[in-house]
C-alpha cells in the first residue's frame, strides 16, 4: 500500500532546481559586487541588498521548497505570510521603538 | 440502537484501502506540522535579527563588523550552503525517481557541505575570539555570536538528523514514512539556506559596507 | 569534608525561614504518602501504563487539569501571604526579600503554570470531541508537550526549597535579573522552568492548529465549527507566533547570565529596555492567548443554557481572529513611560483602544444570545453571567490605561494591579471555571454539586470585588505595586484591610470548590445520557466519559450545532439513528519516551541552573537519545478490533 502514496510530495524537476540554483548564485553575486565596488552607498545600498535577499528568499520558496504545490487550501502559505508580517513587525517595530535610545545616548 | 454517530460517514472503501489512505493522511499531516514549525523558527530568527539590528552599533569602543568580517570567508560559507541546498534538492529528486543509492549519495554530499560550512564558521569564531572579540566584549558581539551561532547550531543539528535518516533509508528503503522524512529534512535544509541569505545580507554585507 | 558538605547544603537548600521548613516537611510527608499508597495498593504499573505513558488526549487533559489546580493552590497561597503582609501597615510577617520572591512566583505561576495548563486541559478534553475526531493530529507530541510543561513547572517550583526563588518580578526585567543584581540561581530557575514548559506550549499550539485545520469530521466546514474550537484556532495562531519570541528573549537573558554577554546589561553597550520591548511582544499576545479560549467557552455556555443558537456567529469568528492579529501590534502600552516618543506612544495607544471594538462586539453578541432565551441558571451559566459585568469594567479601566499621557499617572500603581486582575480573574479564571463545570460530566461522568457550587460562586465573586475594587482607589492614592509594607501616615490602611478580607473570601471559595469536588465524586449526579445539559455540539453525542476511541463511527456533519440539529431531526421523526457499520479503529500506541525525554530536559535545566555543565550535557544527551529512539521507531500504532468496540459501546448501554 505504500506505493500508492508516491504522489503526495513528488515535486520539482532537474530544470527547476538548476534554474533556482543559477538565480540564487546571481542574486548572491550582485550584492557582493555592489558592496565591494562601492557603486552605491548608504540607504540606497541597504534597500537594494535587502530587496535582493527577499527575492532570493522567494526563489528558495518557489524553486526549492515548492510552496505552490501541495494540498488545498494552502495553510502553510497562509501561516508563512502571517509569520513574515510578524517578523517584519518585530524587526521594524524594535528599530522604531528603540530609536529613542539613539537620542538618549 | 447506537446513537453515537450523528449520521454515518458513508464509506465505500475496503478496509485495506482505508488504511493506506489513513497512512497517506498522516504523512501529509506531519508535513503541514513541519511547515508550521518552520514558521515558528522564522519568528525565532526574526527576534534574534531584531536584537541584532538594534544592538549592531553598540560596539562599546570594541571592534565592529568592518574590522572583523573577512569577505572571502563569509562568501565561501554562503556558496557552500547555497550548493548544499541545491544538492538536497537533487536528493529529493532522486527519491522521487525511486533511486535509493543516488538519494543516499546526494544526502551524503549535502551533509558533507553542511559539515564544511560548520567548520568554516567554527574557525571564524575561534579566530575572532582569539583576537579578543568574544561574546562578552560588547552588545554588538553578543548579538552577532548569538544570531550566527543559533544558525550554526541549526545546521549542526540538521547534520545529526540527516545522518539518522540516511541510516533509516539504508535499512528500510524508500517507503511512505522515509519519503516524508527526506522531504521534511530537505525543507529544513532549504529553510536554513533562506535564513542564511538574510544573515549574509544584514550581518555580513551591511557589516563590511 | 563534613563542614564542606554543610556549607554546600546551607546554600543548596533554602534555610532560615520557618515557613519554608514547614513546606519542606509537608513536601516530604506528601511524597512518602503518595509512594506508600501507590505501593500498598500495587498501583505503580497502573499509573505507568494508564496515565504516565498515555497519549490519549482525554487523559492528558485530565493530567493538565490536576496540575493546574495544584498550581492554582500554590499561586493562591502566594497571594494570601502577600495580602496578609499588606493587611495593615508595618507588619513584619514577611521580610522584603521574601515578599519579592512571593510576588514574582505568584505572577509567573498564575499565568504560565496555572492559566496555560488549565487552558490546555480544556483544549485536550474538548477540541477533538467537538470536531468529531479520534485524537489530536500528533498524539505523541501532545504527551511530550504535557510532560515538558510538567517538568518545567516542577523545576520552577523546586526553587522555593532548593537554591532560592526568583525575585525580579514575573517578567524578570533586567538589569535587576542580570548577574550584576541577581547573582543567585533564582533567575536561572525562572528561565529554565519557563523555557522547558514553553517548548511544550509551542508544540501544543502547532498540534491544535493542525488538528483543527485537518481533523474535522467529514462535512464540518470551518464556518460550521463550534465557537470554542474557533477560539482554540485563534489562540493557537497566537501561540505559534508569540512563543518563539519568549524563547529567544529568555535565551538572550540566559546568555547574558551564563556566558557574560551584554544584551541587556548596563555596561558594554547592552540595553535593558530591549528586553522589555521583546518580552512584551510575547507578553501582550500571551494575555489574549489565555483569554480568547475563555471567550469560546462563554459562547458555548451562553448558547447551551439560553437554548438558542449563538447570536452573530460570523461576527464572533471575525472578532476573535481580528483580536488575535491585533494583539501583536499593541505591546508598547506596557511601557509607555519608557518615553519612546509621542509618535510611538500614539500609535500603540490607538491600536490598543482598537482592540476594544471586536471585544465589545462579542459582549453584545452574548447579551443578544441571552435576550429572549430560556435561561437556565446552572453553574456554568452563573460564572458566565458574573463574567460579563466584571470584564466590562476591567475593559473600561484598560481603555483608561491605554491613554498614553494618563498612563504616566497609573503606571505601576495599584490601579494597574486591579485592572489586570479584573480581566484575568473576571475573564480568564471565571471562564475556565465555567468550562470546567460545563465539561466536568464529559470528563468524569458525573456533575459537580450545585449547592456547594453556589457557595463557591458567591464567595469567589463577593471576595473578588471586595478584594480588587479598593485597589483602584489605592492606586489613585499613590500606592505602587510591589511595595512590601507601608506606614500608617499613608492613609492606605483601611482599604488594604478590606482588600485582604476579599482575598481570603476568594480563598474560602476555592476551599468550597475542593469540598465540592470531593463530595461530588461520591454523591454527584451521575450522567448516564452523555448529554446532561441538553447541549448542542458533538462532544455531547457520545457517552460520558468518552470511550478511548471517542466516536465508534465518525460523524458526518452538515450544519452548525450539529448535535442539536440531529436531536431536532430525531424528535421530528425525520431521521432514525442508523446502525453504524463499524470498522477497526486506528489508534496511536502509548509511549514512555515523552515522560523520559521531559525528565532529561529537567536534568539539563537543573544542570544549567547551577552551572553544572556535566549535568546539563548529560541531560541534553539524554534528550538527543530520546529523539533518535523515537525517529527509529516505526511500529507506533495499532487497530482496535470491531469486537472490542462493540463490547465498549455495550458497556455504555449503547448496544449494537
Amino acid at each position: 500500500m505504500e506505493h500508492e502514496t508516491t504522489q503526495t510530495h513528488a515535486h520539482g524537476s532537474v530544470k527547476s532546481y538548476v534554474t533556482g540554483f543559477a538565480l540564487s548564485i546571481v542574486l548572491t553575486i550582485i550584492p557582493i559586487v555592489l558592496v565591494l565596488s562601492h557603486a552605491l552607498a548608504g540607504k540606497p545600498l541597504i534597500v537594494t541588498i535587502v530587496l535582493l535577499a527577499v527575492l532570493q528568499f522567494l526563489i528558495q520558496l518557489f524553486f526549492f521548497m515548492h510552496v505552490r504545490e501541495g494540498e488545498q487550501p494552502r495553510y502553510n502559505v497562509m501561516a508563512l505570510i502571517l509569520g513574515c508580517v510578524i517578523v517584519f513587525t518585530i524587526v521594524a517595530g524594535s528599530m522604531w521603538i528603540m530609536s529613542f535610545n539613539a537620542a538618549v545616548q | 440502537m447506537a446513537h453515537t454517530a450523528v449520521h454515518q460517514a458513508s464509506r465505500g472503501q475496503t478496509a485495506a484501502h482505508a488504511h493506506a489512505a489513513e497512512h497517506h493522511d498522516q504523512e501529509g499531516l506531519k508535513i503541514l506540522g513541519f511547515w508550521i514549525f518552520l514558521v515558528t523558527d522564522c519568528l525565532l530568527f526574526g527576534t534574534l535579527f531584531a536584537a541584532y539590528v538594534v544592538l549592531r552599533t553598540h560596539t562599546d569602543g570594541g571592534p565592529n563588523g568592518k574590522e572583523l568580517f573577512e569577505v572571502p570567508g563569509f562568501v565561501a560559507e554562503t556558496f557552500i550552503l547555497l550548493t548544499s541546498s541545491f544538492t538536497s534538492g537533487l536528493a529529493a529528486l532522486a527519491m522521487n525517481q525511486g533511486k535509493r543509492n543516488q538519494l543516499l549519495g546526494w544526502l551524503a554530499v549535502t551533509a558533507l557541505l553542511g559539515a564544511c560550512f560548520v567548520g568554516f564558521e567554527v574557525s571564524e569564531f575561534a579566530k575572532m575570539a582569539g583576537e579578543g572579540a568574544t561574546i562578552s566584549r560588547s552588545a554588538f558581539l553578543s548579538a552577532f555570536f548569538t544570531l550566527v551561532g543559533t544558525h550554526g547550531l541549526h545546521v549542526s543539528l540538521g547534520l545529526v538528523w540527516m545522518t539518522a535518516i540516511m541510516l533509516q533509508l539504508r535499512r528500510r528503503g524508500i517507503t511512505a514514512v522515509t519519503r516524508r522524512k527526506v522531504f521534511v529534512i530537505s525543507l529544513y535544509w532549504h529553510f536554513l539556506d533562506a535564513v542564511w541569505i538574510f544573515l549574509f545580507t544584514v550581518v555580513y554585507l551591511m557589516g563590511v559596507m | 569534608m563534613l563542614t564542606k558538605l554543610k556549607d554546600f547544603a546551607s546554600t543548596f537548600f533554602v534555610t532560615g525561614d520557618p515557613l519554608i521548613y514547614g513546606a519542606d516537611v509537608a513536601i516530604v510527608l506528601t511524597t512518602i504518602a503518595i509512594v506508600f499508597v501507590l505501593t500498598y495498593f500495587k498501583k505503580w504499573t497502573w499509573l505507568w501504563k494508564e496515565w504516565l505513558t498515555s497519549v490519549d488526549h482525554k487523559k492528558i487533559g485530565i493530567m493538565y487539569l490536576i496540575a493546574s489546580l495544584l498550581m492554582l493552590f500554590r499561586g493562591g497561597v502566594d497571594a494570601l501571604l502577600m495580602r496578609t503582609q499588606l493587611a495593615l501597615p508595618n507588619i513584619q510577617f514577611l521580610q522584603a526579600d521574601h515578599y519579592n520572591e512571593i510576588f514574582t512566583t505568584h505572577g509567573t505561576i498564575m499565568i504560565l503554570f496555572m492559566a496555560m495548563p488549565m487552558m490546555f486541559a480544556l483544549f485536550n478534553i474538548v477540541v477533538p470531541l467537538q470536531l468529531g475526531a479520534r485524537d489530536v493530529a500528533y498524539p505523541f507530541l501532545n504527551a511530550l508537550s504535557f510532560w515538558l510543561f510538567f517538568f518545567g513547572a516542577m523545576l520552577f517550583n523546586l526553587s522555593f526549597v532548593i537554591g532560592g526563588s526568583p525575585d525580579a518580578g514575573w517578567l524578570s526585567y533586567p538589569p535587576l535579573s542580570e548577574m550584576s543584581h541577581s547573582p543567585g540561581v533564582g533567575e536561572n530557575f525562572y528561565i529554565w522552568g519557563i523555557q522547558i514548559s514553553g517548548i511544550g506550549s509551542l508544540a501544543t499550539g502547532i498540534n491544535f492548529l493542525v488538528t483543527i485545520l485537518k481533523m474535522r469530521a467529514p462535512g464540518m466546514k470551518l464556518m460550521n465549527m463550534p465557537l470554542f474550537s474557533w477560539s482554540v484556532l485563534s489562540t493557537s495562531v497566537m501561540i505559534i507566533f508569540a512563543f518563539p519570541i519568549l524563547t529567544i528573549t529568555l535565551a538572550l537573558l540566559f546568555v547574558d547570565r551564563f556566558l557574560g554577554a551584554h544584551f541587556f546589561t548596563m555596561t558594554a553597550g547592552g540595553n535593558p529596555m530591549m528586553y522589555v520591548n521583546l518580552i512584551w511582544m510575547w507578553g501582550h499576545p500571551e494575555v489574549y492567548i489565555v483569554v480568547i479560549p475563555a471567550f469560546g467557552i462563554y459562547s458555548e455556555i451562553v448558547s447551551t443554557f439560553s437554548k438558542k443558537k449563538i447570536f452573530g456567529y460570523k461576527s464572533m469568528v471575525f472578532s476573535m481572529m481580528i483580536i488575535s492579529v491585533l494583539s501583536f501590534f499593541t505591546w508598547v502600552h506596557h511601557f509607555f513611560t519608557m518615553g519612546a516618543g509621542a509618535d510611538v506612544n500614539t500609535f500603540f495607544a490607538i491600536s490598543t483602544m482598537a482592540i476594544g471594538i471586536p471585544t465589545g462586539v462579542k459582549i453584545f453578541n452574548w447579551l443578544f444570545t441571552m435576550f429572549r432565551g430560556r435561561i437556565q441558571l446552572k453553574q456554568p451559566m452563573l460564572w458566565t453571567l458574573a463574567f460579563i459585568p466584571c470584564f466590562v469594567v476591567g475593559g473600561a479601566t484598560g481603555v483608561m490605561l491605554a491613554v498614553a499621557p494618563a498612563d504616566y499617572q497609573y503606571h505601576n500603581s495599584y490601579f494597574l494591579i486591579a485592572h489586570f486582575h479584573q480581566v484575568l480573574i473576571g475573564g480568564v479564571v471565571f471562564g475556565y471555571l465555567a468550562g470546567i463545570y460545563y465539561w466536568w460530566p464529559k470528563m468524569f461522568g458525573f456533575k459537580l454539586d450545585e449547592k456547594l457550587g453556589k457557595w463557591a460562586f458567591w464567595t469567589w465573586n463577593i471576595g473578588f470585588y471586595v478584594c480588587f475594587m479598593p485597589q483602584y482607589a489605592l492606586g489613585f492614592m499613590g500606592m505602587t505595586r510591589r511595595v512590601y509594607t507601608y506606614g500608617w501616615d499613608m492613609g492606605w490602611a483601611p482599604l488594604n484591610l478590606v482588600s485582604s478580607i476579599g482575598a481570603f473570601l476568594m480563598g474560602i471559595g476555592f476551599i468550597f470548590q475542593v469540598w465540592q469536588i470531593s463530595y461530588s465524586i461520591k454523591y454527584g449526579e451521575r450522567d448516564t445520557t452523555g448529554d446532561p445539559w441538553n447541549a448542542r455540539t458533538l462532544e455531547w453525542s457520545i457517552p460520558s466519559p468518552a470511550p478511548m476511541y471517542n466516536f465508534a463511527t465518525v460523524p458526518h456533519v452538515s450544519e452548525q450545532d450539529a448535535w442539536w440539529a440531529e436531536k431536532q431531526a430525531r424528535e421530528a421523526g425525520k431521521r432514525a439513528a442508523a446502525a453504524p457499520a463499524l470498522e477497526p479503529i486506528h489508534m496511536p500506541k502509548n509511549s514512555g519516551i515523552p515522560i523520559i525525554m521531559a525528565a532529561f530536559w529537567f536534568v539539563a535545566g537543573f544542570g544549567f541552573v547551577f552551572s553544572w555543565i556535566w549535568m546539563a550535557v548529560a541531560g541534553l544527551l539524554g534528550v538527543a537519545a530520546c529523539l533518535l529512539a523515537r525517529s527509529f521507531q516505526y511500529d507506533t500504532d495499532y487497530y482496535i478490533p470491531v469486537d472490542e468496540i462493540k463490547r465498549t459501546e455495550a458497556s455504555f448501554g449503547r448496544g449494537i
